[in-house]
């Protein structure tokens, strides 16, 4: 007897026919891509440049830039349980978060090891949406045990989002007619009526520069994306790709996932991930609160200080500690770490990185092993690394509101 | 009652600044004393049309020291150097010729030229970067003196000729001869194509009263591309808010050291007493004492003007007065209500933002050096037009455009004198010619300062309004720059100095004099350095 097989057309099937997708705006983007440079983010074309990396990371810190952010991945929690949940799942105090607030968070694993961080928007009493580069809505349905009166829902097919970053961005929102930009202090939300619907505007980004992020309804992502382009050209607008965000957000001292940190549910070897401490973040470890995902082992953790550092460094000499090895010495004898992004700061005038240290050797002396290519020839050199505790780039017009010349 | 100092620097130019910030550093107590109600010498932005921002002297800025960016935190006191990228270059058969910043970009725009010039450029930029890669070594060092047998001039020397052997035999024959060839004839080695020749031309007589085709002009060419911005030799950046920005942040930081700064203070003379600088008296009669004086004025005007004939050898003097330091171009700042239409260029097209020449052939620049010689303006001149606001936004508002024109030739004398019917007139020169490229731009204009060499000496103190306070010819550079006997820093009498452009390594906004006159200075009173050394990690 033949087994039941009921053939459907091929049509009938959604196949998948390529690995990379374009984003909402990518009839725009791919226009200004002069020499179509693009990477792969979460499946979608993210543009790698445009015309030039260095303009474009200028303009973040003396203009303004665009950055497509529409591959960031986003989730929707509603419902009664929804703050209840998110406050037992991230670090921070969300029963305390205010409405039209946004928080930056990480959520980890009961063994305190970062499985991932984001933005954590709350758009209402019983309404929030979570931002994270990476999916991670097994991971939220796991958090939700228990809570009955939360639906986690992935949005990211339905939000196009634009960050618009550096000192003209509220000038240019504001031409554009957003009336009341300018009152919008960091990590609010706003919204305004925009084409078939609306446009939630928030005071955030990856750049560390006065800028916001834009998000907006598929349909209406070709307009936004117009309209700043229109109206930009006198403010400087610059589209902007990966590799001048990247160098914005080493500046900012903002960490990559999966180049500061390994997250937690990807790492197959011991020791690999991290926890929120290690990576300095313990100013958003919020122990008052009575549980979260990782609280006791993170408090052990602290209270043993017996924990690595990821450090900001500022390096001697202008040569960028890619892939350098640390040690306590300039010999080179006692390993102590490696570091996890390295450049040179065009605005800061420093050769700048993270490196990650043994809890032995922080506070002690640093030196990277740096190699460096000069016509091919590779050069060997160990420069000394000096502690810096600040962000690399930290303009008083981010924290400003109104925001200077708006 | 007279004040007292350890140090007084005359001239609150940027090189004034920067010697004065590291002596503070160096634990001095320093004063600046400034002629003008401003600082910034010719790094300096004002508002001179209310909504505008001018830098009416120096517009772009490439040979600002990095270590010493770095070193006196200077973005921590405000500035942001920009990288600025796009020239473009008109000709008058309605085409250009563009730079690019984009490597395939750069050699499709001269291959549309010439196929020959465009792979030629490989081997006129590994030259020219060979060159420049030599000079770079030098840039934060005090020039040796061939003549001394001091240890340290020695070793100087030493170091100077292992940098120039390690080039090999062969590359040094070329380079000696690069150093006295004229552009002309160093380009003409390369390239095919007249516009092409044009192009590269241009930087080769900037502030030089030399023409392409006279010896020694290559060097002002490498002089031109031996800067940086973040590494990149070769690039140019422009300083956010204007090149005022360089100068107010330098003088930051020497406050932030303990450094005074009085402006409005200009300096009748050096004090000398029994062979020694003791102080300065200002033009209100004023005395101030201290026991270094540094001079940040051009290498003439120091020994001509503010010290007295008889406290310095008379051929010191001498060699004072027959110091090469000619006035040969003009500016003119414009304020635009709008964005200049240049219709060879399509709508939208980057290099709208960057900066425009209007120069075909090199025969031109050699017809409008001639007009020079003759001790007119050039009736046909050459316009580097540099649209700085359409990078920084806090120049102008919104659609608001500051333009700055740099313009050669304009001599330091007419005949008759300059008057303002003769300057207003070279303004008009200058109009016509954009016009000839971009019809609408004099009906954008809302203000402008036009500038003779006549106006820059008078406002900055520059002799003849040569920008490079002296010419950057091979008699006068390294050991030679001012004058041979005097290139490390020191005046003629104990404790008087110099520290300008003048001094090697020369002129551009630098920083460079300024900080190796302050490390001699230190190392005069036995204190330990402050002053990075080496810039160069390459």
């Amino acid at each position: 007897m033949s087994p039941m097989v009921r053939l459907r057309a091929s049509r009938d099937i959604a196949h998948i026919h390529r690995g990379i997708m374009p984003t909402p705006f990518h009839s725009r983007s791919s226009r200004l891509n002069l020499n179509q440079q693009w990477s792969q983010w979460n499946g979608f074309a993210s543009a790698v440049y445009y015309a030039d990396p260095q303009l474009e990371y200028f303009a973040t810190r003396n203009t303004c830039g665009v950055f497509d952010t529409s591959p960031m991945r986003k989730y929707r929690f509603a419902g009664s349980d929804a703050a209840a949940m998110l406050d037992r799942m991230v670090t921070r105090d969300v029963m305390a978060q205010p409405v039209d607030t946004v928080a930056y968070n990480v959520w980890c694993t009961d063994t305190g090891k970062v499985v991932d961080d984001g933005t954590l928007f709350r758009l209402g009493a019983e309404e929030f949406m979570l931002c994270c580069a990476d999916p991670g809505y097994d991971w939220f349905c796991l958090a939700a045990v228990g809570f009955d009166a939360v639906a986690i829902t992935d949005i990211s097919e339905d939000l196009a989002a634009l960050a618009l970053q550096g000192p003209t961005s509220c000038a240019l929102l504001k031409a554009l007619g957003f009336a009341g930009i300018d009152q919008c202090k960091p990590f609010q939300v706003m919204r305004f009526p925009f084409g078939s619907g609306r446009l939630l505007v928030s005071r955030t980004g990856y750049t560390g520069d006065l800028g916001y992020e834009l998000w907006v309804q598929p349909q209406d992502a070709e307009l936004l994306w117009d309209e700043l382009f229109t109206r930009g050209g006198v403010y400087g607008i610059q589209p902007m790709g990966d590799e001048s965000l990247e160098m914005a957000r080493v500046e900012a001292g903002f960490l990559a996932p999966d180049v500061d940190f390994h997250g937690s549910l990807h790492t197959v070897e011991r020791g690999h991930d991290h926890s929120p401490l290690e990576l300095g973040l313990g100013w958003i470890l919020n122990f008052r609160k009575q549980h979260f995902s990782g609280r006791a082992a993170l408090i052990a953790q602290k209270e043993s200080g017996n924990y690595r550092r990821l450090l900001k460094l500022d390096i001697e000499g202008n040569k960028p500690a890619q892939h350098s090895i640390l040690y306590a010495d300039r010999k080179c004898a006692t390993e102590i770490g490696y570091i996890t992004s390295a450049l040179w700061s065009p605005v800061v005038k420093a050769n700048i990185a993270y490196g990650l240290v043994e809890a032995k050797y922080f506070g002690g002396q640093i030196w990277a092993e740096i190699y460096h290519q000069k016509e091919l020839r590779w050069q060997r050199k160990v420069a000394r690394c000096t502690r810096v505790t600040k962000p690399f780039w930290a303009p008083e017009r981010a924290k400003l509101t109104p925001p200077p010349d708006c | 009652m007279t004040t007292r100092y350890d140090a007084i620097v005359i001239g609150a130019g940027h090189n004034g600044l920067t010697n004065a910030a590291y002596l503070a550093k160096g634990g001095l107590d320093v004063l600046v004393v400034e002629k003008n109600d401003y600082i910034g010498g010719a790094a300096v932005s004002r508002e001179l049309h209310e909504g505008w921002i001018y830098s009416n002297c120096s517009y772009v800025c490439s040979l600002l020291r990095q270590s010493i960016h770095r070193d006196l935190d200077l973005t921590r006191h405000g500035l942001m150097i920009v990288p600025y990228a796009g020239t473009t270059n008109f000709s008058r058969n309605g085409d250009y010729i563009a730079e690019y910043t984009d490597q395939a970009m750069r050699y499709r725009e001269v291959r549309r030229h010439s196929l020959r010039d465009a792979d030629a450029m490989v081997r006129y930029e590994t030259d020219l970067m060979r060159y420049a890669k030599l000079i770079r070594h030098f840039l934060l060092r005090t020039p040796a003196d061939p003549t001394s047998f001091k240890p340290r001039d020695l070793a100087e020397l030493v170091f100077m000729g292992k940098k120039f052997a390690g080039m090999g035999a062969e590359q040094v024959y070329e380079f000696i001869r690069f150093m006295t060839m004229s552009a002309g004839d160093f380009l003409d080695e390369y390239f095919e194509n007249e516009l092409v020749k044009a192009l590269f031309s241009t930087s080769s007589i900037i502030g030089t009263a030399l023409g392409v085709y006279s010896p020694g002009t290559a060097y002002v060419l490498l002089h031109h591309v031996m800067g940086d911005v973040d590494g990149a030799v070769g690039a140019w950046g422009l300083a956010r808010g204007g090149m005022g920005a360089i100068s107010n942040a330098i003088a930051g930081a020497l406050r932030e050291h303990g450094g005074e700064i009085r402006t409005g203070a200009p300096v009748q003379q050096i004090i000398v007493r029994n062979g020694r600088a003791v102080g300065v008296a200002l033009d209100n009669g004023e005395e101030i004492r201290a026991d270094i004086v540094v001079s940040n004025l051009d290498p003439k005007r120091t020994f001509t003007v503010i010290m007295d004939r008889n406290d310095i050898p008379a051929d010191l003097r001498k060699k004072a007065e027959h110091f090469k330091i000619r006035g040969s171009s003009g500016k003119v700042n414009i304020a635009l209500t709008g964005a200049p239409d240049f219709p060879s260029l399509p709508a939208g097209h980057p290099l709208r933002h960057g900066s425009f020449q209007f120069l075909d052939t090199m025969e031109r620049m050699e017809r409008a050096y001639d007009d020079w010689k003759h001790g007119r303006w050039s009736e046909d001149p050459f316009i580097e037009m540099t649209q700085s606001s359409m990078w920084d936004p806090t120049l102008a508002a919104p659609g608001h455009y500051f333009v700055s024109c740099f313009i050669q030739y304009c001599p330091a004398a007419v005949q008759g004198g300059w008057t303002p019917a003769k300057r207003d007139a070279f303004g008009k020169t200058v109009i016509d010619q954009i016009c000839n490229y971009s019809p609408n731009f004099r009906d954008l204009i809302a203000h402008m300062e036009v500038r003779t060499p006549y106006e820059i000496e008078h406002e900055i103190g520059l002799t003849e309004g040569n920008i490079f306070q002296g010419e950057l010819t091979i008699d006068q550079l390294m050991f030679n720059r001012p004058f041979p006997g005097y290139s490390q820093y020191r005046g003629p009498v104990k404790g008087m100095y110099l520290c300008g452009s003048g001094t090697h390594p020369g002129g551009g906004v630098s920083s460079a004099c300024g900080a190796n006159s302050a490390r001699e200075i230190l190392r005069d009173l036995r204190r330990p350095n402050v002053v990075p050394e080496d810039d160069v990690d390459e």
